[in-house]
């Protein structure tokens, strides 16, 4: 297992280092690093920089001198907010991972249970309506989703009841004046997490079914049956159990997809994750937040690849890993 | 050189099937009837459109939908329906563009990858995980700030992102093709690589690739709205469903909140319809694969 997981890991690094030296050329040619400093009249001030920051060398040797200072810790100075850009991008990946671990337990819970109940009642009404719902679902684009929410679950009652509150509240993940609890931080995530997850859950039900329904008509099952399990243990410890690998393995697939979600889900909803930190940097070229940015993600999206192998195996005995 | 025409009868055989196997799938008919009718409201806007375009009336104001202006008015008094039908014109072609562009990179990629084979194909599967591992949005933004916002920049920049998904489908087709008899019996009879490919393993990937258009459009209306709302798509004053929607997207609480809704469930009932067609698509062109749109996707 350790082996398999570090020749894996191994194997990713020359992916990530092409991809960094990529997005490190893509970043340099498109945006100036000096350019805050440009308005300054002082031309010796710009040869300076240049000098410091060793930006009339060769592409490469530039890039050598990012990667050394990346990987020893010293990971440069934001041209936004002139801050370390390490502290700015810890603070961002916690407010982030918040969102992003209520995300995937309500996304998977919810897959696991719209599947199930519409595996087990195969084309009955509520089979129907869930099938319908996910096309729905999957046809949205996720910012008017939200937006939608806000609008018809916390703008409306508000309106409606003469509230001087919302119930869900759609600004940040905290209330700023009250001591953080369990009931504010609840009332601030139900919106974000719907908008992050709804096109999840819409997909991945219908893999849960699929595999359900691949399951229940298995000669195990039918096995489980006529030995006289009752139902309720039939599709929790047989059919489920082996549902769960295929899910697994799409949720990893769509990581990259649920990162790229935040960055719809943090703009509309102020929160002050990866997502907004990206879309900021972006906007005002600032490359060394941009760089670190992409490499964490990527490695995040590799390490949930790897993970989700390693899950898949440790739930399905037949899948060895070697 | 002697290349094997296929028979007639058989050609008429197989497209009687298809109409048989799509008309079947009753939401894919409908899903048909109502881009055609979309399609023809948007691109003869001109002659369907209640008011001139851009024709405002301040003096009326942003008004709720009433008799008069079906979906309401914005803040010029313009009319909504008629900038929703023209902004259409702009996010069905950039989608039918992107669709068409971005599967025929991915469908040539994927074809000579998988048939050569080598060192080819390591490239292939090696650059298709750098697009695996960046979420595809971070990356259309970065590539559009900096290229510009210009409805071809947009084109380009989703093509090129676009591409990879049919590509992997393509490939692994391929690779189970190029195993077969005929293709054997081809080479044999002297075709060149370029030959077998075209006359031999391209129409057997007619299915696969038509399926794929059809989710490519929806993909692209979808994430063409997304990069609006994030200030990254079209622009104005030139609409798309996209930026219209990204405009209204500040009006939450305001009583001119129902000019959000509508951009919004235009785009919804385009990408369901898209969505149904392609099931339908598949059922008739590739009846071993069942599929449905819900488990797979262009940008992933």
């Amino acid at each position: 297992m350790l082996r398999f997981a570090s020749r894996r890991l191994l194997y990713s690094l020359p992916v990530l280092l092409v991809g960094s030296f990529l997005l490190f050329w893509a970043v340099r040619t498109v945006f100036d690093p000096l350019l805050k400093l440009r308005q300054v009249r002082d031309p010796g001030l710009i040869a300076r920089e240049t000098e410091r920051l060793g930006l009339d060398q060769g592409i490469f040797i530039q890039y050598w001198r990012w990667l050394s200072g990346f990987l020893t810790g010293d990971w440069g100075v934001s041209s936004r907010t002139s801050g370390s850009v390490r502290p700015m991008i810890g603070s961002a990946l916690t407010v982030t991972l918040e969102l992003l671990v209520w995300g995937l337990i309500f996304a998977t819970l919810a897959a696991v249970l719209i599947g199930v109940w519409s595996a087990v009642r195969q084309y009955s009404v509520s089979d129907q309506v869930m099938t319908g719902a996910s096309y729905l679902g999957l046809a949205l684009p996720a910012f008017w989703f939200g937006l939608v929410l806000i609008q018809v679950l916390a703008v409306w009652p508000q309106q409606a009841l003469g509230w001087d509150k919302p119930l869900f509240f759609f600004v940040g993940l905290s209330s700023p004046t009250e001591d953080p609890s369990l009931v504010d931080t609840a009332r601030h995530m139900v919106l974000p997490v719907l908008t992050l997850t709804v096109g999840l859950v819409a997909v991945w039900s219908r893999f849960v079914r699929t595999s359900m329904l691949d399951a229940l008509t298995s000669d195990y099952v039918r096995t489980a049956r006529a030995k006289g399990v009752p139902q309720r243990q039939v599709i929790i410890r047989h059919a489920l159990r082996n549902a769960w690998g295929p899910l697994i393995t799409v949720v990893a697939i769509d990581s990259a997809l649920l990162i790229g979600g935040l960055l719809v889900t943090e703009q509309i909803f102020s929160i002050p994750g990866m997502g907004r930190l990206f879309l900021d940097s972006l906007l005002s070229g600032d490359v060394f937040v941009l760089l670190p940015w992409m490499i964490i993600t990527g490695v995040a999206v590799i390490v949930l690849n790897l993970a989700a192998d390693i899950a898949y195996g440790l739930l399905d005995p037949r899948v060895r890993v070697a | 050189m002697n290349e094997v025409q296929p028979q007639t009868s058989a050609t008429i055989r197989t497209r009687s099937t298809f109409w048989r196997r799509f008309t079947r799938h009753r939401m894919a008919v409908l899903g048909a009837v109502i881009l055609t009718l979309l399609a023809a409201a948007c691109f003869g806007a001109t002659l369907v459109a209640p008011y001139p375009r851009d024709q405002q009336d301040l003096l009326l104001g942003p008004v709720a939908p009433s008799a008069e202006h079906w979906l309401g008015t914005d803040e010029l008094g313009r009319d909504y329906l008629t900038e929703i039908l023209y902004a259409g014109q702009v996010s069905m072609l950039l989608a039918i563009s992107v669709a068409l562009i971005a599967t025929s990179i991915g469908v040539l990629i994927g074809a000579v990858a998988g048939y050569r084979g080598g060192w080819i194909d390591d490239l292939f599967m090696r650059v298709t995980d750098l697009f695996l591992v960046v979420p595809a949005i971070a990356l259309l933004a970065l590539a559009l700030q900096g290229l510009g916002h210009s409805p071809l920049a947009i084109i380009i920049v989703l093509s090129l992102i676009g591409w990879t998904y049919i590509a992997r489908v393509v490939r692994g087709q391929v690779l189970s093709l190029r195993e077969r008899e005929f293709i054997d019996a081809a080479r044999v009879i002297g075709a060149t690589d370029r030959q077998v490919l075209v006359r031999h393993v391209l129409p057997n990937l007619g299915g696969v690739i038509a399926v794929n258009v059809a989710l490519a459009v929806a993909g692209t209306i979808i994430i063409e709205s997304t990069l609006s709302f994030l200030g990254f798509g079209i622009q104005p004053p030139e609409s798309s469903w996209g930026n219209m929607l990204s405009q209204a997207s500040g009006l939450i609480g305001t009583p001119k909140v129902y000019l959000l809704y509508f951009p919004g469930l235009f785009i919804l009932v385009t990408v369901l319809a898209v969505n149904f067609v392609g099931d339908g698509l598949r059922d008739a062109l590739d009846p071993r694969s069942t599929a449905s749109s819900a488990s797979s996707r262009g940008y992933s």
